[in-house]
């Protein structure tokens, strides 16, 4: 188990972690998402012991192991443009570990070759053992960084970025190809990654993380149901944000009022941001909704993206099925009602809601366009 | 059939190739050629005599023995030079990294002299050193300082672009998978900057073997004891006994191409993992 507790570092005026605390338990998988700079790499080095934490403090299985060296900590390491040593061959690269021990802890030439073999084996590379990484595919490469970091049998698996230097295709594959492995070996991981699909989709917990600070830890369908910060919601995929104000037990978004789950409303009057997920919104032509204009329709394979523009000038995004879309018939520039199913609600003062569409019907009003014609897209 | 070509920076193969050969043919191969010739005017048997001529056998020791340990020196010093000038940041960094030029740029006569003056018994650095019992000038440790002095950059700037290259992610990967900092240097980071290394060293060894005007001035240049093969040559044309000193510049030039070839072959070997297949 790793146990990280307030741990604080400052590089030359730049926080990149800000007391941060977080426990990975004994055969987890978890990822370490959030955009460059949320400081997610220099948390997963200070674990691996490249880098030390300015305060705070380390912990493996209950001992602490803040100012042990990174090749006492038995960590394994891969490295985001892997690292290979290209003199060696692949064979060699996976026995370094063995090979630089102590001659007492070393083993011997044949228990080697046969753990590298098996290693080899494992990530399907049995036949390339006396390439040089030069004669590689980045998927094959990247195969060999892992394999080169289990050799020494480590408790803990660090991977920085695994597949950020890798095309989409081989990355989709190698990313199953981890999470299976990860089963098997039942190690215990610690993964970097900007990517939330691949977070979401690999890892047992994420631990979204922005500006030096962790802003949630939870299982992946936690972290997509249940964003506990706007920046989550915002990192996680597209959303919306709508300004929303309360009054009345009521969430007033532009024209639209929305309302809260039985007994939950808030008292008296607030604002805040409202987030709502594409496939939220639906599109009307009359009843309840936000009056927005239609800019922009992209088809995605079966569905549809729409984008619209509220009366501020904010881009707002809906999902369509293709059928709703064809049958909607939205011209460019024309004005139409954005009607969130569902939404986050964020009140400045930092209490969260969901609340829903109210079905109550409200007689249509669409005030044409004063100016008319199409404007031209926001950026 | 058509052929349609990439566009290249520079125009035109057989343009770019023509230019090539004529230069190497003019700046290169003709005086290398004269020299042949003109050694070719010896019979066999005088060519041996003058080539084996005890002040001339004498001569190649000297100067081979004082360009190994010269060597020997940069290698070790240029190398961490290299390492500081590349790793480090500290106040002065890039003043060092000019003066690294220095012996370069400076005439070699000017660094013999400023050799000489520095490392003389009266000098300020030889009046310190001669009451340790260590002389400098005129013996064949100042010719081995005077090697050193001008060779030193072919180590430094050859290993400068190569270490600068080195990913810092190859140091922590070793270091993860348990290498002390000594097993990193010897089977991570010194195999991938041997190639670099070699060329540096051979080079230096090459120029210190061809050293002149830094050397006579500090050597003392004593027949047997202090003088460097390059003085013999001279000296031969002084005497304008052309022919003689023609046969020992064959010498010369026969082992720096061996020294070439080996260093070459040495680093086409170590190469063999960056080809594709």
């Amino acid at each position: 188990m790793i146990e990280v507790r307030e741990v604080s570092r400052n590089f030359g005026g730049f926080q990149a972690l800000n007391n941060v605390s977080l426990n990975v338990e004994q055969g987890e998988l978890v990822a370490l998402l959030g955009p460059s700079g949320s400081g997610k790499t220099t948390l997963l080095r200070i674990i691996a012991g490249l880098d030390f934490a300015d305060t705070g403090s380390i912990h493996f299985d209950g001992k602490d192991a803040t100012a042990v060296a990174a090749g006492d900590r038995q960590v394994g390491f891969v490295f985001q443009h892997f690292a290979l040593f290209r003199h060696m061959t692949v064979f060699d690269n996976v026995a370094f570990g063995l090979k630089v021990r102590k001659r007492s802890a070393r083993p011997s030439k044949a228990e080697i070759a046969e753990r590298v073999n098996h290693l080899l084996r494992m990530v399907q590379l049995e036949s390339l053992g006396k390439r040089y990484p030069a004669q590689l595919s980045g998927g094959q490469r990247q195969r060999v960084a892992l394999a080169r970091a289990l050799a020494t049998e480590p408790r803990v698996l660090l991977l920085d970025e695994p597949f950020g230097a890798l095309d989409a295709q081989v990355r989709k594959e190698l990313r199953r190809w981890l999470r299976r492995l990860h089963d098997e070996l039942g190690i215990t991981g610690v993964f970097v990654t900007h990517d939330q699909e691949e977070a979401l989709e690999v890892a047992d917990r994420v631990v979204v993380m922005n500006k030096g600070g962790i802003e949630q830890v939870g299982t992946p369908s936690e972290i997509y149901d249940n964003p506990a910060t706007p920046f989550v919601y915002n990192f996680l995929g597209h959303v919306n944000a709508v300004p929303a104000t309360v009054s009345g037990g009521v969430a007033h978004l532009g024209g639209l009022r929305m309302g809260f789950a039985e007994g939950e409303a808030p008292e008296g009057v607030g604002a805040g941001t409202a987030f709502v997920r594409p496939h939220d919104v639906e599109i009307l032509r009359d009843g309840d909704g936000i009056l927005v204009t239609m800019r922009h329709a992209v088809v995605l394979g079966p569905s549809v993206r729409v984008e619209m523009e509220l009366e501020n000038g904010q881009a707002i995004e809906a999902e369509l099925t293709r059928h709703r879309f064809t049958e909607l018939g939205l011209e460019r520039g024309e004005r139409v009602l954005a009607a969130p199913r569902r939404a986050q609600l964020f009140l400045d003062d930092g209490r969260q809601y969901t609340v829903s569409c109210l079905t109550r019907p409200v007689a249509p009003r669409i005030v044409p366009s004063a100016e008319g014609g199409i404007r031209q897209r926001r950026p | 059939m058509k052929f349609r070509r990439a566009p290249r920076v520079i125009p035109g193969l057989p343009l770019a190739m023509g230019v090539t050969l004529l230069y190497l043919g003019l700046i290169v191969l003709l005086p290398v050629s004269g020299l042949l010739f003109r050694t070719f005017g010896l019979e066999w048997s005088e060519f041996v005599a003058v080539v084996t001529h005890p002040r001339a056998v004498a001569s190649y020791k000297v100067t081979l023995e004082s360009a190994a340990y010269a060597v020997a020196f940069n290698a070790v010093f240029g190398l961490l030079l290299a390492w500081v000038l590349v790793r480090y940041d500290f106040p002065g960094r890039r003043l060092l990294d000019a003066v690294m030029d220095l012996p370069f740029a400076l005439p070699t006569a000017v660094a013999g002299v400023a050799l000489t003056a520095a490392f003389a018994s009266n000098g300020w650095l030889g009046q310190y050193l001669e009451p340790l019992g260590i002389k400098v000038a005129y013996t064949q440790l100042g010719i081995i300082v005077a090697m050193a002095f001008t060779s030193v950059p072919f180590v430094v700037r050859s290993l400068q672009p190569v270490i600068a290259d080195l990913e810092p992610e190859l140091e922590e990967a070793a270091e993860t998978l348990g290498a002390s900092p000594f097993q990193t240097f010897t089977k991570v980071i010194f195999p991938l900057i041997f190639p670099a290394f070699l060329t540096g060293v051979s080079l230096a060894f090459a120029r210190s073997l061809g050293e002149f005007g830094a050397i006579i001035f500090i050597a003392g240049n004593m027949p047997f004891l202090t003088e460097i093969t390059a003085l013999v040559i001279f000296i031969r044309l002084e005497e304008y006994d052309y022919a003689a000193a023609t046969a020992i510049a064959t010498v010369v030039l026969a082992s720096a191409f061996v020294m070439l070839l080996i260093t070459n072959s040495i680093q086409l070997w170590h190469y063999r993992y960056a080809r594709k297949n």
